[in-house]
């Protein structure tokens, strides 16, 4: 059995936590975290509008590159350090939510934390990229709260029909 | 590949000698200023400058991703506005990746608030922007009097993209951060913070006795140079190609193309639609055809184009023309339209880069700062008067 934590900033501590409750003890559990080419991709963008510089090496979104190389792999270290068990690191570059849905292709169980507006049940838990994940991911997925779950009491009224009274 | 296009019109007869000659006479000191402009922004960086201020985001963000989106706000617009564009978008953007990295917070929204800063936030001072640069040449302002023009549009144009980019990154923002900022040891670059606030103080202080500010900005740098000479940290080299020469040369002859360019028709064609008043509407017009024009060719020559057109009117139709060309290039990824098709830079560094996240920010964030800021510079232009 092959389970799968996405490992992202902001809430990867919780979805590390759900492997280790949830995951039964002879599980492969993966760690995975996408590095998104999109910042690299925005410093890219602001020095090539910067017209005549012609200097590649002065590129910031190299650099920027390099760091977020480093950043994630910091990431996964600190999460396989959370779970303390064997596990596997996976870490891929794209776009986001399609390399989360390519990677886990053929896993048992996929886990990832909502992150949109989490004081509140409903729709707007899940942030975009988290939303195609759910709606494309090719395996079943445990989707939790990082923090505290919101009560019922968040969910609005239903609502109000005149035409009932 | 501007040289030799500066050759062949001059050559061909496209813009005479003398046109030549005027247009490279008029351009020179604006082109030693940025020099100056490029070699101490990158001595600040050598002295320790960017990473101090990355220090100090994390500090004082203690954590939060909403607290650190403010810091970047704060340090990319008070960088843009002094050491100028080139330093905010090369030496700070890397130092805020960083930063929110090491903080555990999602680097997308202060990256993109870098960026779009570099731009939105080049419109306070003269040294800002080479746009900037250019206009205030061809303006007569004075330097104080150009910062005190500007720092209305300057505020509301920061402010408008502090709203937009807090909105439009919520659940990245939301995420919050996690990890504990690791304590360093405070280093403040004493020396790098004196010489840039003795370089402003001179900017005021040879504006009011009537001396071009480039000379504040050469001192600054020649302080920062000779120190970091003497204590053997950088090389006559690395100064001179922190000067980056080649740009200066790229500037030089883009202003001699332009030139032939305005002079063979372009002036006749856009100067019927060009507007000639500094009332509200016409201030809206100019900013607007600027950005527009900024986005299909590029700010710089879109700021030469519109320069000869605009000065004439008076320094409101000129700084209506940077709040144009330097809010407008966040509308298109690279700046322009131009400048993505000539380098194909998405290919050349085979990123699947999100063009439509990339342009939807823009269209909320360039109209609104754009409109905000042309407002704050008619009630300026009131208030203190073109």
């Amino acid at each position: 059995m092959t389970v799968i934590a996405w490992i992202v900033e902001g809430t990867w501590a919780a979805c590390v936590d759900a492997a280790r409750t949830h995951a039964p003890e002879d599980t492969d559990i993966v760690l995975l975290h996408v590095t998104g080419s999109d910042v690299p991709g925005a410093a890219h963008g602001a020095y090539a509008g910067l017209l005549g510089r012609a200097r590649p090496e002065r590129d910031p979104g190299t650099e920027v590159e390099n760091l977020a190389a480093a950043a994630g792999e910091h990431l996964l270290g600190a999460a396989a350090e959370r779970l303390g068990r064997p596990c596997t690191r996976i870490e891929r570059r794209g776009r986001i939510e399609r390399e989360v849905v390519a990677a886990v292709e053929g896993a048992d169980l996929l886990i990832l934390a909502r992150d949109g507006d989490r004081t509140h049940l409903g729709p707007r838990s899940l942030g975009p990229a988290s939303r195609f994940i759910v709606d494309h991911a090719p395996c079943p997925i445990l989707l939790i709260w990082p923090e505290e779950t919101p009560s019922t009491e968040t969910i609005p009224p239903p609502p109000h029909h005149p035409h009932h009274r | 590949m501007a040289v030799p296009a500066a050759g062949v019109v001059i050559a061909t007869g496209a813009i005479s000698l003398h046109h030549a000659a005027a247009e490279a006479a008029r351009l020179g000191p604006v082109i030693a200023f940025l020099a100056a402009v490029l070699v101490l922004a990158q001595l600040c960086d050598d002295e320790g400058l960017f990473h101090a201020c990355g220090a100090w985001m994390a500090r004082k963000a203690a954590g939060s991703s909403r607290r650190l989106l403010v810091q970047v706000f704060a340090v990319a617009s008070l960088i843009t506005a002094v050491l100028s564009l080139d330093a905010t978008v090369v030496l700070l953007t890397p130092v805020v990746f960083a930063t929110a990295a090491r903080l555990g917070a999602r680097a997308k929204p202060h990256v993109y608030a870098c960026t779009h800063l570099s731009n939105t936030a080049s419109l306070l001072l003269p040294v800002s922007n080479l746009t900037n640069l250019l206009a205030f040449a061809a303006s007569g302002l004075s330097f104080t009097r150009f910062a005190a023009l500007m720092v209305l549009p300057w505020l509301a144009a920061i402010g408008a993209e502090y709203v937009v980019i807090r909105r439009f990154f919520a659940t990245d923002l939301d995420a919050g951060a996690q990890a504990p900022p690791t304590p360093e040891p405070r280093e403040v670059p004493v020396f790098a913070l004196a010489t840039v606030a003795c370089t402003l103080v001179g900017f005021v202080v040879t504006s009011v006795f009537g001396i071009n500010p480039a000379w504040a900005a050469t001192a600054g740098a020649a302080v920062l140079a000779g120190r970091a000479l003497a204590q053997r940290r950088s090389t006559p080299t690395a100064i001179v190609r922190a000067a980056a020469l080649p740009f200066c040369a790229f500037v030089l002859a883009l202003g001699i193309v332009v030139r032939a360019v305005v002079d063979n028709g372009l002036a006749d064609a856009l100067g019927h639609i060009v507007p000639d008043s500094t009332g509200l509407p016409a201030l809206l017009g100019i900013a607007a055809l600027a950005a527009v024009l900024a986005n299909v060719i590029n700010n710089l020559p879109a700021v030469l184009v519109l320069l000869p057109l605009t000065a004439p009117t008076g320094p409101g139709a000129v700084l209506a023309v940077l709040l144009g060309v330097n809010i407008g290039p966040n509308l298109t990824y690279a700046g322009s339209l131009a400048t993505l098709l000539w380098r194909r830079i998405v290919r050349e560094h085979d990123t699947d880069v999100d063009l439509g996240e990339f342009t939807r920010l823009g269209a909320l964030a360039v109209p609104t700062a754009l409109l905000l800021a042309v407002v704050a510079l008619w009630v300026s232009l009131h208030v203190i008067g073109g």
